[in-house]
């Protein structure tokens, strides 16, 4: 039962990773990548590791997709 | 012409990768090493023995999580680089984007987040302090303390436009940096070895015990909070 | 297994590299390796059957999972926000002066 959850949670997150990697708009990739870091965090808890699934939940969904749309808006929005 | 030639290449990658797969142990077979045992019974100096929540006391260090005593006390000197590497990168954030002024929206923000924002933030603040005090019974510690402070104080940037922290900011980290070494020299002083635990650590599972470990966790919060902060604010202003 | 899925993301990352062409899109295939890395790590240390690794009421005996991988990762997760900071701060500096973020585009006017 385990060995099927991992199945589909693995094809979402490299669905998700093929999305990030060949988008059009820039700040659609950068929510992809938020969703991904959101799967692994399943796959930590799994694993029996919960100091490194608080980690990665604060750090990978709050501050990367913070990081980076602030960085977009400083340099002037999505001009394609 | 591209795409095919690079996803045949990183076809090849992968089928390199699987067929090293018999060296290593299959999922969920691995098996416990020496060094893991030892960290876990806390007896690396030869007088452990039987660790029980709530009635062995006087250990080597009486922390009920195993990964915070193994990130704080046994392998201290690594934080210590991890600390440091983390300051090197808002140092040169801080100075590759220096010489930028503060520039106003030009327009209010929403009703809704001011209002929103008066009653979420202390709630924010009292829970990463929770998650980094308690850092040596619950999981959690820290790092991930000193993360959700920062997602405050951005919230904080988001919802008022007068507001500038920099300068406080950048003084508790310094400060906090440099108690951890001072820390550090006074074991130096009281037993002849760096960063060793000189408190006395009481029983497993108190809240007043395990020694100098929920003093380090305190300072690595407040230096990892103010960190992630400075980084926020840097980019936050317009050019 | 959670060895497969480490890989594939691996190799989707390399993937994101060699094709394409925004400056963006090589940060962000940065981080997918890194969080890729970071699972391949943790699952070399679990044990079935065994509980996560902090004393309490409820484990009278100490079967736990291997705590040193944890560890090791709790330190490497924080320290790819650092690099991840410093590079989109570098982004910026690149923008500023060539006007365009296409790494041909400044190629181009690189070799003028």
């Amino acid at each position: 039962m385990i060995n099927v959850i991992i199945i589909f949670i693995g094809i979402l997150m490299a669905i998700s990773a093929i999305f990030a990697v060949e988008s059009k708009k820039i700040i659609d990739s950068f929510i992809a990548l938020s969703l991904m870091s959101l799967l692994s965090v399943f796959l930590f808890v799994i694993m029996k590791a919960p100091d490194v699934a608080i980690t990665e939940a604060s750090v990978g969904a709050g501050l990367t997709t913070a990081v980076l749309v602030l960085a977009l808006r400083k340099i002037g929005g999505d001009k394609e | 012409m591209r795409r095919f030639l690079s996803a045949l290449i990183v076809l090849g990658l992968i089928m390199f990768f699987i067929s090293t797969l018999p060296l290593i142990p299959e999922f969920g077979k691995a098996s416990l090493s020496k060094v893991s045992r030892a960290f876990i019974d806390k007896d690396v100096n030869g007088n452990g023995g039987n660790v029980q929540y709530g009635v062995s006391k006087d250990l080597e260090n009486g922390a009920a999580n195993v990964v915070t005593s193994i990130v704080v006390d046994y392998r201290s000197f690594d934080t210590l680089g991890e600390v440091t590497v983390l300051f090197t990168s808002a140092l040169g954030v801080g100075i590759i984007l220096s010489g930028y002024k503060r520039k106003k929206f030009g327009r209010e923000p929403n009703f809704i987040l001011r209002v929103s924002v008066g009653i979420l933030l202390p709630l924010i603040l009292l829970f990463g302090a929770y998650v980094f005090i308690h850092g040596h019974l619950t999981p959690g510690g820290g790092f991930p303390g000193g993360t959700i402070i920062a997602a405050g104080i951005l919230l904080l940037y988001l919802s008022n436009e007068e507001f500038d922290l920099s300068k406080t900011v950048k003084f508790v980290e310094g400060i906090s940096g440099s108690l951890y070494v001072i820390v550090g020299l006074l074991g130096l002083a009281v037993s002849g070895v760096f960063l060793i635990n000189f408190l006395p650590t009481g029983v497993v599972g108190n809240l007043f015990s395990s020694g100098i470990v929920p003093i380090i966790y305190i300072l690595i919060g407040f230096k990892v909070g103010a960190e992630l902060s400075g980084i926020v604010a840097e980019l936050h202003r317009e050019g | 297994m959670v060895y497969y899925i480490s890989f594939i993301l691996i190799g989707i990352g390399i993937y994101g590299f060699l094709t394409q062409k925004n400056l963006f899109k090589h940060l962000i295939s940065l981080t997918i390796i890194d969080t890729a890395i970071n699972i391949f790590i943790i699952s070399l240390g679990y044990i079935s059957g065994e509980e996560a690794p902090i004393y309490s009421k409820y484990t009278p005996i100490a079967n736990f999972v291997d705590p040193l991988p944890q560890a090791l990762v709790l330190t490497a997760i924080v320290i790819g926000v650092g690099i991840l900071a410093l590079g989109v701060s570098l982004l910026i500096k690149v923008y500023e002066k060539y006007g365009t973020l296409d790494v041909e585009e400044i190629v181009a006017k690189e070799g003028k």
